[in-house]
């Protein structure tokens, strides 16, 4: 048994040992849990894929003459920010589009540019375009804003995405006879191609599958900058069926994470344009596990063939909502490149990519073993597996 | 034998003339069409896979070039912008003749040029727009 103090003390005594969550996957195989829950302090989980419900927040400080923009509108680089707050506070989602942008009139839409890419740009330091209109007041008299803001003009920018991190998720196939495009990506008509979304054995989530370690306010790696867990993500779903290593076999828990946007790398936070569907943005988040016990580093050295999710049908089932799965799959049948489906060998593809991940887990094990991130106690703890949180379907009812 | 993948730019005065079956006809040559435009005003653009002995291979593009046509190397219109990948691998199972695979180590997605057959499919698809054609 470890405390999370005394790992700090060790890291900073520049005497701590980190391993990546590929890596623990070996020392375990070799020495057995109980000695590496002995020799080793921290284990870092990664994943770098499309994450939607992500944003930022900007100050954007006070023109002279001042202007309301909270109430008004406001574009950045042409992409609408939502601007409900004070007066020169707004928000910039990842998938919000130019009002001029064609969406899927001319189908399949490409949706080459949106508030992912504003992100992008403004994290690679480049001037962005900010126009906005208010409706004046006697303490805010103007009405029109036209001006170049950057990273370093802005007051605060912060990352705020409610969801991230998913904690497994569906493989996405297509059972009709025509081409479909979807969030998990062009998918071939009759079972041509299988899409999955995971880091697999280095997704944080997958690695401390009861959130033992990871909670309200863990510190992180978060696009390259350090950010918090603000929160469970939104549609977090503990209560979903679990295999026996406790790693649930379907989408379940999400993570809100909160961080500097100004600290953050343009590598790790890239706008992606997925082609009929819509915008979105590649996140790079790198979670530390402390090894506080025996029990944390049997579920970190959980591997690819041990984590199981469920392949949909995306013609017909997702979009109805249809309660149905078509089987189960192993991320190491996943990432050989083709799984076998209803008699079919179906290639698969990965919308996350795992060589990042790793490039991540890799860098904060860095940041770790360089004394510069000292790990953090939750909090508060995510709902857990046994407290009845579930994440529930809409029901619709008339408005009379 | 030789066999290349080739692309042929028509300067627009020779759209409206048949040339590629004299490939066939003088020069005793195979080609397999991957891909073939014309676009208004501007040239025609066909991709080919030519194949035949290496003499003959030679004079048929000796003649094309006579006639005016232009020629490149196919591996050098579709490239990777290798900044803006991230090696994912959603364009893997996209691609119809597995010139974009993943590497089992290493999870990186290697493109192989010289099995491209400029289909386009994985440009669009491509999350980042990593996939670059240069006609």
């Amino acid at each position: 048994m470890k405390t999370i103090r005394e790992i700090n003390e060790k890291i900073k005594k520049g005497e701590v040992v980190v391993v990546t969550a590929e890596e623990v996957i070996e020392l375990v195989e070799k020495k057995g849990p109980k000695r590496v829950a002995q020799e080793v302090d921290v284990v870092t989980t990664a994943t770098f894929g499309p994450m939607c419900s992500s944003g930022a927040y900007f100050n954007i400080g006070h023109s002279s003459p001042r202007i309301k923009v909270g109430g008004g509108a406001c574009k950045l680089n042409d992409v609408p920010a939502y601007c409900g707050f004070a007066a020169v506070d707004v928000y910039l989602g990842a998938t919000a589009i130019p009002d001029d942008d064609p969406r899927n009139k001319v189908f399949p839409g490409e949706f080459k540019y949106g508030g992912a890419h504003v992100i992008h740009e403004l994290v690679d330091g480049r001037d962005v375009s900010l126009e906005a209109t208010a409706y004046g007041t006697d303490c805010y008299p103007s009405k029109k804003l036209s001006t170049l803001v950057n990273l370093e003009s802005l007051n605060e920018a912060v990352l705020f995405n409610i969801r991230n991190c998913y904690q497994n998720y569906n493989v996405a196939v297509n059972l009709s006879d025509k081409m479909i495009y979807t969030y998990m990506g062009v998918l071939k008509p009759k079972l041509g191609n299988a899409n999955y979304c995971s880091a697999g054995q280095l997704s944080p989530l997958l690695k401390d599958p009861y959130y033992k370690t990871i909670g309200i306010g863990t510190k992180i790696f978060l696009g390259g900058g350090i950010g918090f867990v603000a929160w469970h993500g939104t549609q977090h779903n503990p209560t979903v069926k679990r295999k026996d290593n406790g790693v649930p076999q379907a989408p379940a828990g999400t993570l809100a994470v909160i961080g500097d946007l100004k600290q953050m790398k343009p590598a790790w936070l890239v706008g992606t344009s997925m082609l009929g569907y819509g915008v979105s943005l590649s996140v790079g988040i790198g979670v530390p596990i402390p090894v506080l016990d025996e029990e944390i580093v049997k579920y970190a050295a959980i591997r690819d063939e041990e984590i199981y999710t469920q392949i949909v049908d995306y013609s017909q089932v997702y979009p109805q909502r249809l309660p149905d799965s078509l089987g189960e799959v192993n991320y190491a049948q996943l990432k050989s490149g083709k799984i076998t489906l209803q008699g079919k060998e179906v290639p698969t593809g990965n919308l996350s990519s795992y060589s990042k991940a790793l490039q991540i887990a890799e860098e904060l094990k860095s940041w770790i073993k360089g004394g510069d991130f000292l790990l953090t106690e939750p909090v508060a703890y995510l709902p857990q597996a046994e407290s009845g949180y579930s994440f529930k379907p809409l029901k619709m009812r008339p408005i009379v | 034998m030789i066999s290349k993948r080739i692309v042929l730019h028509f300067p627009h005065r020779l759209v409206d003339q048949p040339i590629v079956y004299k490939l066939v006809k003088d020069f005793d040559l195979q080609f397999n069409i991957l891909k073939a435009y014309v676009t208004p005003q501007e040239e025609g653009l066909m991709v080919l896979e030519l194949k035949g002995k290496n003499e003959n291979f030679n004079k048929g593009i000796e003649y094309l070039e006579s006639c005016g046509v232009r020629i490149q190397p196919l591996s050098q219109d579709v490239i990777r912008n290798e900044s803006k990948c991230t090696d994912c691998g959603v364009c893997v199972p996209i691609c119809p003749t597995q010139a974009l695979v993943v590497d089992p180590h290493t999870r990186k997605v290697h493109f192989y040029d010289n099995k491209c057959i400029a289909c386009e499919l994985c440009v669009k698809v491509c999350p980042t727009r990593a996939m670059e054609v240069h006609f």
